[in-house]
């Protein structure tokens, strides 16, 4: 069976949950083979064995912590060179997107980028995605060269499928172009306790309604009662009420959950570029001519400051 | 010597138009008004403050698109651009990601360049890929997704904000970089700006003077194809109340019903 090159996204040997939602789809294709760099690269292989990979292709090196992008997409290619896969598949994070470009570009192919699914198909796998603010689902293929795709989160279900997971050594010698942009300092980002909002189930959003940055934390607590993320439209960003990693939209993040909760959030083009995949909509807004409600499955014409506090209430009440 | 900075902009059918796609399955750009992608107008922004800093530097705005793409120079030069370059030919038509990297690449070494300037991602197709890509062919360092962004002796210094950590990156030049809708308001084009733009030089370039053959770009040339589009099913109506004091009760009740609670 043909081989599939999975670029694992982990931190540290824990692996993010886009990879494995990617192995999902890779076995659709094939058989999956893990690609893991970096500190804690070899700890990420009993997770990936549990979740399918026949073969889990490790590298550490300093390089892939102090300088951009670049040596990371050496190493996928060395990966690449010695398995010769059917595909090769990157989560689409920013940076995923950028490593699987130059990649494509290495190796003579094409690149997908957002893809939402992914099939097998007679001439090789099928991507589908959402464009135009997602009023758009098109099919498309890679028609030249290996192709390589990057898939969304949320894009399929996790799923145990126990494989062998062998642990090999990737031989991994960097370009002279690999040290060309340094990373001179690094701040990780806080962590807040709540679900990565690209990855979570439910989402909570708060916009220019929510009026204030002391405000957010009625916009927290209904998310923390659901175990939701919290996401925030750019103009409550823009206002510096919540950080821009919350942000939701064509210009933040992209989210896709069982359940999306816009409080006092308008619904522009872009904000719904963000959000109009997720599968459930549901929307808090005084304005009942608000666009939001055009996508909702359920909406509350009201005041976020009545309605949301009583929502928090009685799920607690509801949830015991 | 002069800081010779190119920006990379595109024209891009306006988002909040009625979008669709072509027969051939290429973005349709007839039927919506097309204008400079909005995120690179912040590319733009960030060329001039580069700019303006710099003891003497000379800003190109470059477009790869139709007759049209030139609306997006003329809005960039009325911005304080110093000069313009439109790639046309008809042969471009349905240039994907791959194609349009060779064309701007080309297109950059032909005009001369210590710094490319890109935005984040085109509005349209938002790939976000090109920059890398450009970088990739120049061979020259990559330096993209800046939130802030200064230029000093031969050196790009910019903050990019990732998902994990947020990162101080720094390069020699020639580098290529892309910056965020984070980097600082883009200015307005003034009255004296838009009237300046009028007499700003724009080249124009076809395939065969980027020495690109047509089989090499185009639907033709293109590594990826859309196979289908269809419009996204619009959402059934779904119930809304208003509140009349119970509404948060009323929706935890909707919750429950889904098994959200
Ligand atoms: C290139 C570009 C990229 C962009 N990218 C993004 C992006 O990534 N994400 C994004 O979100 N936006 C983005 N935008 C901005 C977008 O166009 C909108 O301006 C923005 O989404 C508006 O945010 P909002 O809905 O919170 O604010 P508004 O549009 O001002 O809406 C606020 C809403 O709150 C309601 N409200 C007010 N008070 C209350 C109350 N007490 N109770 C209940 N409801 C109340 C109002 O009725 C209104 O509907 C982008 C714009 C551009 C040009
Ligand atoms: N046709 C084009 N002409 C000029 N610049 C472009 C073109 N397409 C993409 N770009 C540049 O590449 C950036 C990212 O585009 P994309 O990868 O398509 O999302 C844009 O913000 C532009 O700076």
């Amino acid at each position: 069976m043909a081989e599939v090159l999975v670029y694992v996204d982990h931190v540290d040997g824990a692996v993010r949950k886009p990879t494995l939602e990617l192995l999902t789809l890779a076995r659709r294709i094939g058989e999956p083979v893990a690609v893991a760099l970096g500190n804690g690269a070899a700890d990420t292989a009993a997770t990936l064995a549990e979740h399918g990979a026949v073969k889990v292709l490790t590298h550490d090196a300093s390089e892939y912590g102090e300088y951009l992008v670049v040596p990371k997409v050496d190493a996928l290619q060395a990966a690449y060179e010695a398995v010769s896969p059917a595909a090769v598949l990157v989560p689409s994070s920013a940076e995923g997107k950028e490593i699987a470009a130059r990649l494509a570009l290495r190796i003579g192919s094409g690149i997908i980028t957002d893809a939402v699914d992914l099939e097998a198909g007679d001439e090789g796998p099928v991507a589908t995605q959402s464009v135009f603010a997602a009023s758009f689902t098109t099919k498309s293929r890679v028609i030249k060269g290996t192709p390589v795709i990057t898939v969304k989160p949320n894009s399929a279900a996790v799923e145990a499928a126990p494989a062998a997971g062998s642990v090999e050594a990737l031989s991994v010698s960097f370009s002279d172009k690999a040290t060309g942009t340094k990373v001179t300092a690094r701040t990780p980002r806080e962590s807040t306790g709540r679900p990565e909002l690209t990855e979570a189930a439910i989402v909570v959003s708060g916009g220019r309604g929510v009026n204030g940055a002391e405000n957010f934390s009625i916009i927290e607590a209904l998310a923390d009662s659901l175990g939701a993320a919290v996401g925030a439209s750019r103009a409550a960003v823009d206002a510096g009420w919540y950080p821009h990693t919350n942000q939701v939209g064509q210009t933040g993040k992209s989210v896709s959950p069982q359940l999306y909760i816009a409080n006092g959030i308008s619904g522009a083009i872009q904000h719904r570029a963000g959000m109009q995949t997720s599968k459930t909509i549901v929307a808090v807004n005084k304005d009942a001519e608000a666009p939001i409600f055009e996508l909702v499955d359920y909406g509350v014409v009201g005041d976020l400051f009545d309605v949301v506090p009583q929502l928090t209430e009685e799920i607690k009440a509801r949830k015991g | 010597m002069s800081l010779r900075i190119v920006v990379t902009v595109k024209y891009v059918p306006d988002a909040t138009g009625d979008r669709h796609f072509a027969d051939d399955l290429t973005v349709d750009r007839d039927d919506v008004d097309g204008l400079l992608s909005e995120l690179d107008e912040y590319a733009v922004e960030q060329a001039l403050q580069i700019a303006e800093n710099a003891d003497d530097a000379e800003v190109t705005v470059l477009t790869i698109g139709p007759e049209d793409a030139k609306d997006a120079l003329r809005k960039a030069l009325s911005m304080g651009a110093d000069k313009a370059i439109h790639v046309e030919d008809d042969d471009l038509h349905g240039t994907d990601a791959i194609g349009t990297s060779l064309v701007l690449a080309k297109a950059i070494e032909k005009a001369g360049f210590d710094l490319v300037v890109s935005g984040m991602a085109s509005t349209d197709g938002t790939m976000g890929v090109v920059p890398a890509l450009v970088a990739e062919r120049l061979g020259v360092p990559q330096v993209t997704l800046l939130s802030e962004v200064s230029v000093e002796d031969g050196t790009v210094k910019g903050r990019r904000d990732g998902d994990a950590a947020s990162e101080q990156l720094q390069a020699s030049l020639p580098a290529v970089i892309s910056v965020t809708d984070q980097s600082g308001e883009a200015r307005y084009p003034s009255f004296k700006g838009i009237m300046a733009a009028k007499k700003k030089p724009v080249e124009s370039w076809d395939l065969s003077d980027l020495d690109i053959e047509a089989e090499e770009v185009g639907l033709d040339g293109a590594f990826t194809k859309v196979e289908a589009a269809n419009e996204r099913p619009a959402r059934t109506a779904g119930t809304i109340v208003k509140d009349e004091g119970e509404g948060g009760k009323q929706l935890a009740e909707f919750l429950a019903s889904q098994k959200f609670i």
